[in-house]
């Protein structure tokens, strides 16, 4: 009965729950959970960042022991979840704008510190637009002053509220509206964007993680320690947009799980700085298989097959690899 | 207590005995010195409990403040001129979420040419915005409405902008009567706010609203200002009450009991114009002023009513609506709308912190009594360098910067006091 189990199968962390212990079992996977982003918001089907989201503030709440309050930069979130007089969000939550959240929540930070509330927890969360773009500079002054904020980043790679254009965290080759799949280097091109993790980890902060949507226990696990570390802390969620990738809504795990796999989004997680761990890549995969269930990379396969382009994106996700050791014996 | 002091230090000190919570702020002149002054009270535990945010830009300091204020702590900033720009977009949102956040706008011009000096640009800019706008006419002024300003704003559960006059009053050093802590919190009750985040009673702060309701909320964001033209004379006799002043209120009228001539401004040119009216008095002119304290809610009657008696009138003020000219001015003719036998002047001036003196003003003010003032009046306006401008735009394509041009014309660089 207490023979250790070993699940060869998936990896210790996506094994189901019912054969863990329940100390072992997701938040999300008890029927105690806060449920903070509820049932009823507005989502398309397949949605990554209401997974995400609903993950990650369930953690939060749990974490808390539900003494949480947030802000949520405008984006897919904000409006999905608050259409007028409808809120599915169960904790104490403000909108604001845009490109504030963090500065928000370095307000609402404050506000706790000086009533004495140090229990009371702070999230900020907004999409890449409202991270990487229009939001820098609150961030980067939330992170500089290492505020008691955790800021969560839903990256579904554009921006998608308004129609699918191209943020600084829009991958190269993507077609979005902004970035049209015509001429000699069709869709997003190569050599822009941010590395926004590496951005908050340049800052110093206490922690910063990357996590996908195909991973609960990591994301979850990820979310409680930020929570257990006072100062400016950063997850950079990885959300797949079956609308703005053109992905089928059942292909939202799989493209999560694909991308962290092929070692196009690393899942790493950083201390002051320093990367401390990283998730495994369990079966090396080549980008052709992340690529081609979307249409966002459809430009790629046909009519004409761009083997060129596909090239150069392996590449990255090699660099990726061997940058933090996604194959390496140590890892996790 | 009477302490000479600088305007700046005496607004920190008044700050500070109204108790805020959370203060942030970015730096620009001329507000440096209230921030820096409060900076050294929160970091030498003078005033406490308070958390000091050094942010890093103007549009942080106003999400900060929001943050702060949604979560239950009084908030207060402090800004000028590009800074209150910087910060827009957060300023209407703090006046749409109804938080009661306290800004100083310590006024000064909005470049292009880029202009450290006063005027009333910046905060003539934010007067649709949904914050509640004082103009102090003096440092004394300037302090007693701060304390006003947190008692209205929470009282109101709406954001309350104190504007004073950039380095004319920010930088002046003058013998001021400082509150004691006790007349401010007999005065200013700890903040009670509306609406919280608290994780006791979770709500949604800032939700989407469409069509079906936006017009509504807009009303009651209408509604809620223009109570604000009962309260605060409400706020100013209490005021005097404890701190036994007269201080704040909407219009403040100056020998206007049988004045045919007003003078309408607002903020600390009024010194001068009442001086100019002293000696306009002198001369037998039946002139009098009228400054305008409370400039949002636009108080409409008391305006009317101040002036009853009045054939002309000439609004002074350090703003310009680009394309029309005056602000005030607009704002006055709406108050006395169908009197028409009424003869009305703007005179702009004081821009970009052009001295506005007793001679110029008398000029201005004789010339609109003889009827021969332009309507939309330019004080001061070197007629011969726009001309000379103007003509060389005419001729040449290529004409270059414009205020180059201009100061290429001027000569030596400085102020043209007459």
């Amino acid at each position: 009965m207490h023979q250790p189990i070993k699940f060869y199968q998936t990896g210790t962390h996506t094994i189901g729950n019912r054969l863990l212990k329940p100390e072992q079992r997701t938040v999300q996977s008890d029927r105690g959970r806060s449920n903070s982003l509820n049932c009823g918001h507005r989502a398309c089907q397949g949605c990554g960042e209401a997974l995400g989201a609903r993950y990650a503030i369930d953690a939060a709440m749990d974490a808390t022991r539900r003494q949480l309050i947030a802000a949520n930069a405008t984006g897919c979130l904000e409006v999905f979840s608050t259409p007028y007089p409808e809120s599915s969000w169960q904790i104490p939550w403000l909108h604001s704008l845009f490109g504030n959240a963090a500065a928000v929540a370095t307000g609402m930070a404050a506000a706790m510190k000086v009533k004495n509330r140090s229990d009371v927890r702070v999230i900020a969360q907004g999409g890449d637009g409202g991270t990487t773009d229009i939001g820098l500079g609150g961030l980067s002054g939330m992170f500089e002053r290492n505020d008691d904020v955790l800021y969560i980043c839903y990256d579904n790679e554009a921006y998608m509220n308004t129609g699918v254009q191209r943020s600084s965290a829009t991958p190269p080759a993507a077609r979005t509206a902004t970035t049209a799949a015509v001429g000699d280097e069709p869709g997003n091109v190569f050599g822009q964007g941010k590395d926004m993790p590496a951005i908050a980890m340049a800052h110093g902060i206490p922690y910063v993680a990357t996590a996908t949507v195909a991973d609960l226990h990591d994301l979850e696990d990820k979310v409680a320690k930020a929570i257990a570390i006072r100062g400016a802390k950063y997850i950079h969620i990885f959300v797949p947009c079956p609308l703005g990738w053109g992905a089928a809504a059942h292909d939202t795990i799989r493209l999560a799980r694909l991308a962290k796999e092929t070692g196009i989004f690393p899942v790493f997680e950083a201390e002051r700085g320093e990367v401390t761990g990283v998730l495994r890549i369990r079966r090396k995969t080549p980008v052709e298989e992340y690529l081609k269930p979307q249409r966002r990379f459809a430009h790629l396969f046909a009519p004409t097959p761009r083997p060129d382009v596909i090239a150069r994106i392996q590449a990255i996700a090699d660099r990726n690899i061997r940058r933090y050791g996604l194959l390496d014996e140590g890892a996790r | 207590m009477l302490k000479q002091t600088e305007g700046s230090h005496a607004v920190a000190e008044a700050v500070a005995l109204c108790r805020p919570e959370v203060i942030c702020a970015y730096p620009i002149s001329p507000q440096t010195h209230i921030v820096e002054a409060l900076g050294e009270m929160v970091k030498s535990g003078a005033l406490a409990p308070c958390e000091f945010i050094n942010v890093e830009s103007e549009f942080a300091a106003m999400s900060v403040a929001i943050g702060a204020s949604a979560a239950g702590a009084r908030s207060y900033t402090a800004t000028a001129s590009q800074g209150l720009l910087f910060m827009v977009e957060a300023v209407y949102n703090a006046a749409g979420l109804g938080l009661p956040v306290v800004m100083t706008v310590a006024n000064r011009a909005i470049g292009a040419p880029i202009n450290i000096w006063n005027d009333h640009s910046d905060s003539m800019s934010q007067r649709d915005c949904g914050w509640i706008q004082l103009f102090a006419e003096t440092n004394q002024e300037a302090i007693d409405l701060h304390i006003q300003a947190f008692r209205l704003a929470e009282e109101l559960s709406l954001p309350v902008m104190v504007c004073m006059d950039g380095f004319i009053l920010t930088h002046a050093y003058e013998r001021l009567e400082l509150p004691s802590q006790e007349q401010a919190d007999r005065y200013l009750p700890p903040f009670e706010p509306r609406q919280m985040l608290d994780p006791a009673r979770p709500v949604t702060i800032g939700a989407m609203v469409g069509p079906e309701a936006f017009t509504e909320v807009r009303y009651l964001a209408h509604a809620k200002q223009m109570q604000a033209l009962e309260l605060v004379p409400e706020l100013a006799r209490g005021f005097k009450n404890v701190f036994g002043r007269e201080s704040g209120g909407l219009v403040r009228p100056y020998r206007m009991e049988d004045a045919e001539i007003a003078v309408i401004a607002l903020g600390s040119v009024l010194g001068t114009i009442k001086d100019t009216v002293d000696d306009m008095r002198e001369d037998g002119v039946k002139i009098g002023a009228l400054g305008i304290t409370t400039f949002r809610p636009f108080p409409l009657k008391e305006v009317r009513d101040a002036l009853t008696r009045v054939r002309l009138y000439v609004v002074v003020e350090k703003s310009l609506a680009i394309g029309i000219g005056g602000i005030v001015a607009t704002d006055v003719r709406m108050a006395l709308a169908g009197r028409l036998h009424l003869r009305g002047y703007t005179v702009i001036a004081g821009l970009g912190g052009r001295a506005i003196t007793k001679a110029s003003l008398r000029r201005a003010l004789s010339a609109a009594i003889a009827g021969r003032l332009e309507r939309l009046h330019f004080l001061d306006l070197n007629r011969e360098i726009v001309d000379q401008v103007l003509a060389h735009e005419k001729e040449v394509r290529r004409s270059g910067p414009i205020a180059e041009a201009v100061l290429r014309n001027v000569g030596v660089v400085g102020a043209k006091i007459r």
